[in-house]
């Protein structure tokens, strides 16, 4: 059976109303999220939360119930040269800010400017108690109370449900342009990936994605004032030894809204998220390579994007990771949200425990 | 109370447990003087060992304690709760690696912040957050209340460039949280960490995130005759597109206290200058200076000139940072205050703000930060004179109150700490106040981190 939620008042009537785990789910586009390890888990559907409710583009912030598509956010935004600069994934197939705020994954674009903790300000959710809290603001500095909004990020609905979320906003670049380089050996790649993000062009995405004989091809996009664009990409093509082509508009559009709906990855593959730092790739990449499992880096090679195959048992990826310290964010497939080594110990449990004392949300898969 | 000093002095600390009434004295209070608590002792701790076992021996007697760097907290927060200990921190001064590939520092609590940038530049990096205490504030104490700084414009707070920590919680237990990437799967535990002013245990060990050391930095002073002339400028930038990393203004009060004392050399006669900084790769800054330039020049402006000249940068923005001390040149006592508005009602705000001072009589020098509306009002006035303090104190809560009203915040950087804690409960509704309440009984079920501090206690 699934609950449906229209308003705050439903979501806590849902909450206090439900014996057993309950899993808010709005544009469903991320399942592993939606799904809970314990199947006994009730949806509580609270797509029907939605509508931008405040923006002012000379604020540079806006608010949005949770449920309110990032498609319909961005669009508000570009009517007035304005973006989410955290750049969320699966906004053509349906994503909502509440997912892509429970999922704490940011998209390709986030290189520039920071992921969903660096622009979310504010919060209105429904703990496990049945209350209805804010954390936060509408403004874009705020060191009052804790930091409630930034907890939200990556919660994955499992330590409250997300009824409402603020978030400050950048001008859109002018204009944008990327550059594709011929692949790279591993190796390589990773050090080119270090020396373009210490500058100095200042890039706004920084991705290497994997080509069928092993290699690592170097996507690198700049984006500002289109006066400045040629000289900078000329720039930029002289950090790295490797040739490049300059993609035709068109053709970068279509490159980065295809790496944001997860096009790259295989039909029924699990595709999950595992941030890390470059030292950790090589270790990590002979393993999925091992597994026949795309790997494709992001952010300056800070996380990961795998492609686990359908056919794999997604526990053997979890093991694998918790053996290397990782830890994966899964959008799809079983066995979700995380898989891999474990954060925050003593201190992530007694938060759970004061946000859900009687255990209503799925709050066990995080531990 | 005296078992608990003998309990610490089991630790081995030698002389670095402190307990004689000068050093007491001395760590009476922070930069926050109004407020003034004797501790029972002071712990000088060097490892993370050391505070674990000194917040095991708190947790075992149930004795509060407060951690302290080097004490510049604008709020109280540092303020020891009398008869408790306090955990100095300041020899925990260790950056302990700077991994230029990662772009990532790991840092002891203790370290100053501007040591880290230090630490940084062989690499070519830099560490973003610059609150005006930045030669001698502490990363950890930065952490603790989510310092800000003349750069959060386009860099963002303290939290967000703080990846991970580790912590020592309340009851001595250790927890790491983060990590060394940019990106946290799972909820944000670090996010919730930062600017919990302490309430939920001590952090030992930091990640901090790094950036690349912009090659061309462009400071712009503009003169203009009125302070709203100046907010409009700001308004106009914000509405180009322009994303300058600090957008500063000064009111003529606070330009003569500056003058006055650290002689930046500001145009005399100004009624208002506003600070523009652009920064970035060369060709950048080129194209996006030329817009701003064209703004400033149709904004009004008497005169402004633009620089990337180090030393003129470093005066331009000496005399914006030496605001607070050097109002210490027009009055013996000063507030500083910390609220932030929606940035399209800073006008309003500014106009309302100059209508109670000159109500009540006490003069207000304002600098702030334009670009995400924090205001910073210097609320003048002589403990001297009879009634002065009050009325000054009352001016800043009509401030604060306005901040709410206007939908802004009660602190953009400085924390509520016990300075303004009586006023959380105007800016967040019961219910939320109670759940903050529930994540502090949760972590600390003993109430010993810092009681005091951001929570007031509840009425018996």
């Amino acid at each position: 059976m699934t609950l449906v939620a229209a308003s705050a008042a439903d979501v806590r009537e849902a909450v206090l109303s439900t014996d057993g785990p309950l899993l808010p789910v709005a544009g469903a586009t991320k399942p592993a999220l939606s799904t809970a390890q314990d199947t006994a888990a009730t949806p509580l559907d609270v797509s029907a939360l939605r509508g931008i409710t405040s923006y002012d583009p000379a604020e540079l912030t806006f608010t949005a119930r949770a449920g309110t598509p990032v498609r319909e956010a961005a669009a508000a935004l570009a009517e007035h040269g304005q973006y989410l600069p955290f750049d969320p994934p699966l906004a053509d197939a349906g994503a909502t800010l509440g997912g892509a705020v429970a999922a704490g994954v940011s998209g390709s674009g986030a290189f520039r400017h920071g992921g969903v903790r660096d622009f979310i300000i504010g919060v209105r959710l429904v703990d496990g108690t049945g209350s209805l809290i804010a954390g936060g603001g509408q403004v874009v500095k705020n060191a009052a109370g804790f930091d409630l909004p930034k907890l939200m990020v990556g919660s994955a609905g499992r330590l409250g449900v997300l009824t409402e979320l603020s978030f400050k906003v950048f001008p859109h670049p002018r204009a944008t342009t990327t550059l594709s380089f011929e692949p790279l050996g591993r190796d390589a790649a990773l050090a080119t990936v270090a020396r373009l993000a210490r500058g100095p062009v200042a890039l706004d995405a920084l991705d290497v994605e994997p080509t069928p004989d092993g290699s690592r091809r170097i996507l690198a996009r700049i984006g500002g004032d289109p006066a400045a664009l040629d000289a900078r990409a000329v720039r930029l093509a002289s950090y790295v030894e490797a040739p490049h082509e300059r993609l035709a508009p068109d053709e970068e559009t279509a490159l980065w809204r295809d790496t944001g709906e997860l096009r790259w990855a295989a039909p029924g593959a699990l595709v999950a998220r595992i941030p890390v730092t470059a030292p950790a790739i090589p270790m990590l990449d002979a393993f999925l390579a091992a597994h026949r499992a795309a790997a494709r880096w992001t952010l300056g090679a800070n996380a990961v994007w795998v492609a686990w195959p359908a056919e794999l048992p997604p526990r053997e990826l979890g093991d694998a990771l918790a053996g290397l310290g990782l830890t994966a964010v899964a959008l799809t497939g079983t066995g979700g949200p995380l898989l891999g080594a474990r954060r925050g110990g003593a201190f992530a449990a007694r938060v759970r425990g004061a946000l859900d004392p009687d255990g209503r949300f799925a709050g066990a898969d995080l531990a | 109370m005296n078992d608990v000093v003998a309990a610490l002095g089991g630790i081995g600390l030698g002389d670095r447990l402190l307990t004689g009434p000068a050093a007491l004295a001395a760590f009476s209070s922070d930069a926050q003087t109004a407020f003034q608590q004797r501790a029972i002792a002071v712990v000088v701790a060097e490892t993370v060992g050391e505070v674990q076992a000194a917040v095991r021996v708190c947790h075992a007697a149930g004795v509060p304690f407060v951690a302290r760097g080097s004490g510049t907290s604008l709020s109280g927060g540092s303020l020891p709760v009398e008869g408790g200990v306090l955990i100095a921190l300041n020899r925990m001064n260790r950056v302990l690696r700077v991994d230029a590939d990662t772009r990532t520092a790991v840092v002891e609590p203790g370290v100053i912040n501007l040591d880290v940038t230090r630490a940084a530049t062989p690499h070519g990096l830099y560490y973003a957050p610059d609150p005006s205490s930045q030669s001698i504030c502490t990363i950890g104490g930065n952490i603790a209340f989510n310092s800000g700084g003349a750069h959060c414009l386009l860099h963002g707070m303290t939290s967000n460039h703080v990846l991970g920590v580790r912590v020592v919680l309340p009851d001595g237990e250790l927890a790491e949280l983060g990590g060394p990437s940019a990106e946290t799967p799972g909820p944000d535990w670090t996010g919730l960490f930062c600017g919990s002013e302490g309430l939920f245990g001590i952090v030992v060990e930091a990640t901090l995130r790094l950036m690349p050391v912009p090659e061309a930095v462009r400071t712009s002073l503009a003169v203009y005759d009125s302070l709203e002339a100046a907010g409009d400028a700001v308004a106009q930038i914000v509405r180009a597109g322009l994303l300058p990393v600090a957008l500063e203004i000064m009111d003529a009060l606070a330009i003569e206290a500056a003058e006055a004392s650290v002689k930046p050399g500001y145009p005399p006669g100004a009624t208002a200058l506003l600070i523009v900084e652009l920064e970035g790769e060369r060709d950048v800054v080129d194209a996006d200076a030329a817009r701003l330039d064209a703004l400033l020049t149709a904004s009004g402006a008497r005169e402004f000139l633009a620089t990337e000249d180090l030393d003129e940068r470093a005066l331009i923005w000496k005399g914006r940072k030496a605001a607070f001390s050097a109002v210490g040149w027009l009055a013996p006592d000063y507030i500083v205050q910390d609220g932030v508005v929606p940035r399209t009602r800073l006008g309003e705000a500014l106009v309302e703000i100059g209508r109670m001072s000159e109500e009540s009589g006490i003069r207000v020098a304002n600098v702030f930060h334009a670009g995400d509306g924090n205001l910073h009002p210097l609320i003048l006035f002589d403990s001297a004179v009879p009634g002065e303090l009050e009325r000054a104190e009352r001016l800043g809560g009509d401030i604060l109150r306005l901040c709410i009203a206007l939908g802004g915040s009660i602190t953009g950087e400085h924390g509520v700490g016990i300075e303004k804690r009586e006023y959380l409960p105007l800016m967040y509704a019961p219910d939320d106040l109670a759940a903050m309440r529930r994540l502090r009984d949760g972590v600390d079920p003993a109430g010993l981190a810092n009681p005091g501090k951001m929570l007031a206690p509840e009425a018996a």
